[in-house]
Parts: structure tokens; sequence; C-alpha cells
């Protein structure tokens, strides 16, 4: 069944229109008004101001992969956070770490790591599906290139934007 | 096998009641596998099916009650005139009891549960959190019954045993100590199936660990299945370790082509890569097992040698209809007496099927396919290493003992009798020709995957799919029709075979066979044939049909 809107009764202010329009003006002209003596901030003057010391703890960034404070990345190739990605991003090829090498009792690690910062979303699933808290989406937000290639972030550019994070889980000493 | 009795008895059954519904079963059916006929799965690490049951993972525990008996031995009955049960006060393994008449069992029942989650933990006690570097995670029996039936948290505060890790035990597997369970199910496949007693349980009490004899190594050709039946990730295949998690893997139900046994497989593929292929259950066929030879043969599939466009005559012809129409032209120039086709008991029934049509069409008498044969064994691999040899007697492509005809076709060639010879999926050079002998062809037109002595030298050359790129039918050496599946889309431009050879054949014959899918060539195929009379490959289906053919071996 058709349902008629009821129409507001308005008031013979309303119905000449005249006084909101004035109303109105007020506003801009204020506006005008407090420009013109300098004291408002429209805009931010990207990109000589920054946003970046009001980004709340929380941002999601551009993903990265860090290293713990020994220096291990601490991505084991568990290729979870290539299954979690929505828009399929990342892309691993895991591999063995060598039986001498000190960090051997790990036994894997990513061979090659690439994210492709075009099809990132920044979701943050990989940061929270990570078992072993290797991926980590830091605050920067500006990623550019000039071509497909320098979009694709790949293991050492993660690891170089990742850093060093102590004071996770170290699960992989002697005594796990 | 009880089950596998050979003389038709008729079948006693028994009621059983689980979780209060009564069933009937089979006398001597285990109490696992009865629950789990009822659908009430019992899991279970030590047991499997074709082997032995030790029933010393205790995971299996079930309640179990007897039928209430009154004095006279008579069973006492409840108001639903159903027995009454006398429950046993604690719980049992399932998977080394058999049903009895009036058996009672509860699979879920509190007492159960509590048990379940107690074997859980102290199995977890000494494991480790392996879980984001281990091979079977999400194939792991351990994992999921722990999301079943176990708690995220554990009590256990002293320091875990350390054990062997990454040990070679053989030349195709790894065996991490630390996941262990002790089930012992690899134990027992060595010994009872793959008669190659070579490990074992060593040390005491937690310390127990897997371990192979002193001097010896874990080196049958079945090894790999002890890595299938490991229900943790404790035995990995060294060929697959660490290449791709499972969840990643599409699975494809397919035949191993490897020899004429064809085990039923499953083929776990990636975005057209082929990482491993894993034995199917098929109790006419391969039980649940393949040998490690015919299971790792897939790594030529992404060879970087594989012939990705037609040739002709020493220079590449992407043009498919192009390459086909020439090959056909310069074979019909040549007389169908100097012609001979060399074809493979590797094809499958279709293009073996094709192939006789070609011949037919260039009037060609001369075919036979190269036999190849090697050291077989009594369990599953056998002597004979084409898959289709029977399909190949069966649709006449092969001499009735193949291999018979090509001395004739040998001998054509250095006389100067054959001129032109089509060799489809086969290198000619082993089938008693030299490179030498081939150069003297005035057209040789061969269909390959990989590069040989027979593609070096043809003036021919149409790159053709492999195995996991096909779909098609093949039968085994007992007579017993199976399908090949296609996991993986073929490399470059190669196409089909059967494509091909529709493609040669309607080019010779320059009239169109009307065969627009595979399905098209079986039908034509199957009416043509009467021991395949009424055959689809849909009706064939996963686990194939038995043909009433003389067995090849």
């Amino acid at each position: 069944m058709a349902y008629q809107v009821p129409r507001p009764k308005l008031t013979f202010a309303e119905k000449i229109y005249l006084p909101s329009v004035i109303a109105g003006l007020k506003i801009t002209l204020g506006h005008l008004w407090r420009m013109l003596r300098g004291k408002t901030h429209v805009c931010m003057q990207y990109p000589e101001e920054k946003w970046d010391s009001h980004l709340p703890p929380h941002y999601r960034g551009a993903p990265t992969l860090v290293s713990d404070e020994f220096g291990r990345t601490r991505c084991v190739a568990c290729q979870l956070c290539e299954f979690i990605c929505p828009p399929r991003a990342i892309r691993i090829k895991p591999g063995e770490i060598p039986a001498e090498n000190k960090f051997a009792k790990v036994e894997k690690f990513p061979e090659e790591f690439q994210i492709d910062m075009i099809r990132c979303i920044y979701c943050g699933l990989c940061e929270e599906v990570c078992p072993e808290q290797a991926i980590f989406l830091k605050k920067e937000y500006a990623i550019t290139g000039t071509s497909r290639a320098a979009m694709m972030h790949q293991k050492e550019k993660l690891i170089e934007m990742g850093g060093i994070q102590p004071g996770v889980v170290n699960k992989w000493n002697e005594k796990k | 096998m009880s089950t596998e009795a050979t003389t038709p008895k008729p079948v006693e059954l028994v009621n059983v009641q689980i979780d209060g519904v009564w069933h009937q079963f089979p006398k001597g059916t285990r109490v696992i596998e009865a629950c789990s006929q009822a659908g009430k799965f019992i899991p279970r690490y030590c047991y499997h099916p074709k082997l032995t049951s030790p029933g010393n993972c205790r995971m299996c525990m079930v309640e179990l009650g007897m039928p209430k008996m009154t004095p006279d031995r008579k069973p006492e009955l409840g108001p639903d005139g159903k027995p009454l049960h006398n429950w046993i006060p604690r719980p049992q393994i399932s998977c080394a009891q058999d049903v009895s008449e009036g058996l009672g069992v509860r699979t879920d029942s509190s007492m159960v549960q509590e048990a379940r989650k107690g074997v859980l933990e102290f199995l977890l006690i000494n494991h480790p959190l392996d879980c984001p570097i281990c091979d079977q995670a999400g194939e792991c029996r351990l994992q999921e019954f722990s999301y079943d039936y176990g708690q995220a948290k554990t009590r256990f505060l002293d320091e875990k045993v350390k054990k062997p890790k990454r040990v070679e035990i053989g030349p195709r597997v790894t065996l991490d100590d630390e996941r262990c369970i002790l089930c012992t199910r690899c134990v027992r496949f060595m010994r009872e199936v793959a008669k190659d007693d070579v490990i074992g349980i060593v040390d005491r009490g937690s310390y127990s660990s897997i371990s192979c004899h002193p001097g010896k190594t874990l080196d049958s050709n079945y090894s790999l299945n002890t890595v299938d039946i490991c229900p943790v990730g404790a035995l990995t295949s060294t060929d697959f370790r660490f290449k791709m998690r499972v969840w990643f893997l599409k699975e494809t139900k397919s035949i191993c082509t490897s020899c004429a046994t064809g085990c039923n497989t499953v083929i776990s593929a990636r975005e057209n890569i082929v990482y491993r292929q894993t034995p199917r259950e098929n109790n006419d066929v391969n039980q649940a097992w393949m040998c490690d030879y015919g299971r790792l043969n897939f790594h030529y599939l992404h060879s970087p040698e594989r012939l990705l466009s037609p040739v002709v005559r020493g220079h590449e012809q992407p043009d498919w209809k192009n390459a086909i129409a020439t090959a056909a032209a310069e074979l019909k120039a040549v007389a169908p007496e100097q012609i001979a086709v060399i074809a493979s008991g590797k094809m499958t029934n279709e293009e073996l099927y094709l192939t006789a049509q070609l011949a037919k069409a260039l009037g060609v008498k001369l075919h036979d396919i190269v036999p190849h044969t090697d050291t077989g064994d009594d369990i599953l691999l056998s002597t004979d290493r084409n898959p289709n040899t029977a399909g190949a007697k069966l649709l006449g492509v092969s001499a009735s003992t193949p291999g018979a005809n090509l001395s004739a076709v040998v001998e054509g060639i250095r006389s100067g009798a054959i001129k032109a010879l089509i060799v489809l999926g086969e290198d000619a050079t082993l089938a008693g020709l030299t490179s030498a002998d081939l150069t003297k062809l005035t057209v040789l037109v061969t269909t390959a995957i990989l590069p040989n002595a027979t593609t070096a030298a043809a003036t021919h050359l149409l790159p053709s799919a492999a195995f996991a790129e096909k779909r098609g039918s093949m039968i085994n050496k007992n007579g017993r029709l199976q399908r090949l599946n296609r996991a993986i889309q073929p490399p470059g431009l190669a196409r089909d075979d059967w494509e091909i050879l529709v493609g040669l054949t309607e080019a010779v014959t320059e009239s169109s066979l009307g065969f627009n899918a595979i399905e098209d060539v079986v039908k034509a195929m199957t009416a043509a044939t009467p021991a395949l009379a009424g055959l689809s490959l849909s009706k064939i289906g996963d686990l194939g049909v038995q043909l009433p053919l003389p067995a090849n071996e």
C-alpha cells in the first residue's frame, strides 16, 4: 500500500524562505571575516605538514617484517598471511635454514616474501593471523612508486621497514 | 583381512546399540568402524584400517556395555523390548574390540570426553610448538583433535623433553622425533605391508623415540607411505618439505601412470604447479598405498625443458592449424605402406582409439607400442612400466605381443621402405632405431612433452600434455578401467593429445569427426569397442570399473 508522507506544517517565516537565506549568509560571512583576520585553519599544508604526530597507536600503515633482538627475521614462512590476505597481495616462497646456521632450530624461513602494495588494502589481517608476531603494520602510509615493480615490496625492503622489535614472545629458544 | 573372505558365506549380523540407537553390523566389524558407519567418528591415532591394532594411543576410548543377563543367561529386556546394558565402569578402546550381539556403545558420554581430554593432554606434554613450520599443519590429527577435544592451555610446568629433530631417516623421509606421538603406525606399516622391518621405538618412558635399525635406513620403495599414515608431522616427505602449505593445494583424483598397476592417487597442485602425489584408497587396486617411484615421478611436469610450441622443420610454428595441416599434407604425400606408427603404452584409451583412426585414415598397417619393462616387486610395482598396455592391445594399436612389430619398422626404415614415421609420446630410439636412422626419414611427425632423440630429428614436432594435464582413461594390468583427471593446464602452446590426433585425422581425411570434447571421443570409442560398451568417463567413477578382460600379467 502506498504510504503518504505527511508534509510538515510550515510557519509564515519558513514559507517566505528569506530568514533562512540570511541565517546561512551570516555563517558564511562570519567565516569570511575570521579568515580575513587570519584566525581560521581549514587546510593542512601536506606534505610540508603531516599527520604523523597525530596518528593513533593502532594506525594501520604499510605491513612490514620485523626482526628480533638477535637479528633473526621472525617470519618462519608459515604462509598464514598469504592465506588470509583478502586481496591476495602476499606471496611467499619458503626455504630451509641450513643445519649449520645459528638459527637452524627454526628450520624454516621465507626465501622470498613479497607484498604487492598496489593490492594491499591495509586491513591488518596478516598482522592478526601471524603466529610468530613477525608481521606488523607500521605507520608508513605514503607508499608510492613510479612502476609496478617499485610497488612490490620485496623481503629486503619489508625487513628494512620493519626494523627490530624486541619484547614480543621468543619461542624459538632452547626451552621451547 | 577377514572382511575379504573368498567363500560367499552368509554374513551374520549382530545388533549393536550406539549412543542409544540400534544398528546392525556384520560379525567381525571393529567397534571403531561400526561407530564410523553409524556416523559417530571416533578420534584415533594408532588405529589404521589396513594395519593391525596395537591399541597404544588410547585416543579411541568409548564406554562399552554388555547386555544384562538374567540368572538363566537370557538378556534382560527393557520397556522397548531391547536388551539392557551393564556398562563397564571405565572407558575401553574401540579399535581392538569386535562388535558382539547386544553390545552397547557410548561415544560421547562425559566419561569418554574426560578420557579423550586426558589422553590429549598427555600427548601434548612434550609436543613442540612447531605448527608454523610443520608440513603436517592443516592435515594433522593432533591439531584437529586438539581443537575438537583438547584444551587451550597447558598445565605443564617442567621443561619439555628434547629429542632429535630434522633426522634423515631415509633418502626420502625426514624424521622429527619431538613431534612423534609413538602411535607406531610407521613401524607396523614397514613390518606388515612393506616387509622391510627397519624402524622401531628405542629408549624408555618419555624418552621413547622412533629410530631406524643401526646401520640401516628407511630406504624401502614404500617409505613415503609412512609419511601419509603418520598422524602428526613426525615423518615428513623430504621432497615435499617446506614446498607448500597443504591448505593451498587443490586436490584432483587421478591415477599413477608410472607402471601397469595404476594406483589411485590424489594430485595436489596450486596455480598450475603440482606439489605432490598421494595414494587414494582403492581396495581393488592399491589398498591405501603407492610406491615412492610412482609418487615422485612427476617433477618432469615442470621441467624447464618442456616443449612449448609446435616446430615444423626446425622453425617454431605457433599456429597449430598450420603445423597440423603441413604435417598431414606431408604424410599424405607418402604412400600408406611407406608409413609406420610408433605409439605409446603411456597414452590414454581415447588417444589410442584416435591413433587407430589416424592409422586407418592414412591406410597405415604397421603400428605398435614400445614396451617398457623394469624390475617390479610383489607389493604394487609392476614389471610393465607402461600404464596402459592393456588398453593399447584392446584398441588394436599394439601388436598382440607389445613391440613385436617394431623390428619390421626398424628394418623398413633402414632399407628405405618406410619413408614416414609417426611417433606418439615415445622416443623411437628406445624402439631399436638410432638417431642416424631417423634422419633417413622424409617425414617424422612426433608428439612429445620433453625433448629426446626423436624430437631432435622430427620434421613436425607437436608438443602435447602430460598425465596430470589431461583427462582420459587407462586399463591396468588386471583389466580395471580407470580415469585420469586434469589437475593443471598444459604449459605454453602444448595441447591435449586427443586434440592433436583429431586435428591430424581431420586434416588427412579432409572431413570433420565432430569431436568437440573428450566425451565425444569416449562416446565414439565405447561404441566401436565391445569391451567398453556402455561406459563413459563419468560411469568409470573415482574407483574405476573392472572389465571382463584376460589379465595382462
